[in-house]
């Protein structure tokens, strides 16, 4: 049985962290995601399901916490804004070197610097290209509704334990602060130290009694262990592009003209799609779900089909260039998109794709 | 059916909250719905809008240019928000604080004097109630039945008892709805 709500997307996240069995969240309030941490410690989880919430001192102390809890073996999730995830870089490479998991959630405001508290997907590039330091990735999921924003909590921890690794829920304060029906899932217990085990192996730092002592680390000074534990980290990386790649599309079969678009953008053109079609222009879309990996394939096996695509994003341009690596520039490929928390309309995403691609 | 409707106003007036019913009385007849804030650092006395769509289909995009119904609250919203109005739509406001009327004659245009009706009642937090009374008596998308229903799921329950009230407004609002009609321009 799932109950029916109506929430906004930064709430139906907080509930679905608590009803995925996690056990602990930390963070620190910033708009346009402080939601989340006002609902959980409204709610008190720990006394419906013994999960812990602890406002951190700054950014940087909630993902350490993370790495921490993750260490041993727990489901842990932190979440901030864009500003707030900057200063928690450190942290996450620290976690995808340290084969750690957790979920990092990034409800994007416009930027750089202290920017605005309005909407933006300007987070791209920090999400998917690195963003901190060495050869890691996240595996970053989109969310494109309310129901995203809840159903996602379970998929990115099961991703990030079956992997050992960092994941991120990229969303935006339009997703965030907008209300939908949601459909919320049964609650799931927490697991036990050995059912962890159990589950995801024996790996984290739960008391050597018994067995020989683990060790977390991302620090290795041999240099041909350190190449051996990144050639482990891109096989990894390779296996998520195999099994876990996730994309939607709506209304390609006939498409003439494409509209590539994640999260909120995905919505704005969802409905220039609309628009497009009622004028007699074939429009279709393609929602990247998973911004790594990528939806290479399927964006080369339309580029066979198409003769344009519009890249739509709330940035200067950012994902624009991986669809332009994925089409290897057999056809056009333009960008749209607003920046500083404006949000473009379907009309714009419209006019936008007569003028840049039809002509 | 689908519709599109801007609610905007100064802070304080009500206007996520009369936002907030109206998507909960949809889900209460099982629609689609979605409710999109400008949130911002306004908070009493700044400007304050949501976008509120109940449809029976999915609903693609929570942002909108352009409405089938404009329910404005103040003279800023009037300035920005009544050539978003589409050609044939409804444009209901109150003219509280109105100074610059509506022009337009392609739109069907209505008036309830939602703060002057709540100070009678005794009660000025009721205005919005009122507002979205006569809002439903130009266009019924939702049943009475369903926002009361509505109401008891977005209200805490400690505030229950206060469900009679705002029956109570939305029934002024919808005895109290008034037709406006724009005056062609006079060379005098």
């Amino acid at each position: 049985m799932s109950e029916l709500k109506l929430m906004k997307g930064n709430e139906a996240l907080a509930e679905a962290t608590i009803r995925a069995g996690a056990d602990a969240y930390f963070g620190y309030p910033i708009t346009p995601q402080t939601e989340i941490i006002e609902y959980l410690m409204t709610e008190q989880p720990e006394k419906r399901t013994g999960m812990v919430v602890l406002q951190a001192e700054s950014e940087l102390a909630a993902i350490n916490m993370v790495y921490g809890a993750a260490s041993t073996g727990k489901k842990v999730m932190t979440s901030s804004s864009s500003p707030g995830i900057s200063l928690k870089l450190e942290g996450i490479s620290y976690m995808a070197g340290a084969e750690l998991p957790g979920v990092i959630v990034n409800v994007v405001r416009g930027g750089p610097g202290l920017g605005t508290i309005q909407p933006s997907q300007a987070d791209y590039f920090q999400s998917v290209k690195g963003g901190g330091h060495g050869d890691y990735k996240l595996y970053v999921l989109a969310p494109s509704s309310v129901q995203e924003m809840s159903d996602f909590v379970e998929d990115a921890f099961d991703i990030a334990f079956k992997y050992r690794a960092p994941v991120l829920i990229l969303s935006d304060g339009l997703i965030g602060q907008m209300m939908e029906k949601v459909y919320l899932k049964d609650q799931k217990p927490r697991l036990t130290n050995e059912e962890v085990i159990e589950k995801y192996g024996d790996w984290a730092v739960t008391g050597k009694k018994g067995r020989e002592r683990n060790i977390i680390t991302s620090l290795d000074l041999q240099s041909e262990k350190m190449e051996a534990r990144v050639r482990r980290l891109m096989k990894k990386y390779e296996k998520m592009e195999k099994e876990d790649m996730r994309f939607e599309k709506t209304l390609c079969d006939d498409a003439d003209y494409l509209i590539v678009a994640y999260g909120s953008s995905a919505r704005i053109s969802q409905k220039a799609v609309e628009l497009g079609r009622k004028k007699g222009i074939k429009i279709g879309l393609l929602r990247p779900i998973t911004l790594f990996p990528y939806p290479k394939q399927p964006l080369f096996e339309l580029a066979n089909q198409v003769k344009g695509i519009l890249s739509v994003e709330l940035n200067a341009g950012q994902m624009v260039e991986d669809v332009r690596l994925a089409v290897e520039h057999k056809i056009p490929v333009a960008h749209f998109g607003r920046t500083g928390g404006i949000i473009h309309t379907p009309e714009e995403i419209l006019e936008a794709l007569e003028q840049k691609i039809i002509k | 059916m689908t519709e599109e409707i801007i609610i905007a106003g100064f802070g304080g007036q009500g206007v996520l909250s009369m936002g907030k019913i109206l998507a909960y009385s949809g889900i209460m007849q099982d629609e689609e719905v979605s409710w999109m804030p400008s949130y911002g650092p306004e908070m009493r006395g700044g400007t304050a809008n949501v976008i509120v769509i109940l449809s029976n289909e999915r609903i693609s995009s929570p942002y909108l240019k352009v409405f089938d119904t404009a329910i404005i609250l103040n003279q800023q919203s009037m300035d920005k928000f009544q050539s978003t109005v589409k050609p044939g739509g409804v444009l209901l406001y109150d003219p509280n604080g109105i100074t610059i009327h509506p022009t337009r004659t392609d739109i069907k245009i209505f008036q309830i004097e939602g703060n002057k009706l709540a100070v009678d009642m005794g009660n000025t937090k009721i205005s919005n109630m009122i507002v979205l009374g006569a809002f439903l008596k130009i266009k019924p998308i939702v049943k009475l039945d369903n926002v009361i229903e509505g109401l008891k799921k977005s209200l805490p329950e400690r505030y229950h008892h206060l469900i009679p009230l705002n029956k109570e407004a939305i029934a002024k609002g919808m005895d109290n709805l008034m037709s406006f009609k724009v005056n062609e321009p006079s060379l005098s």
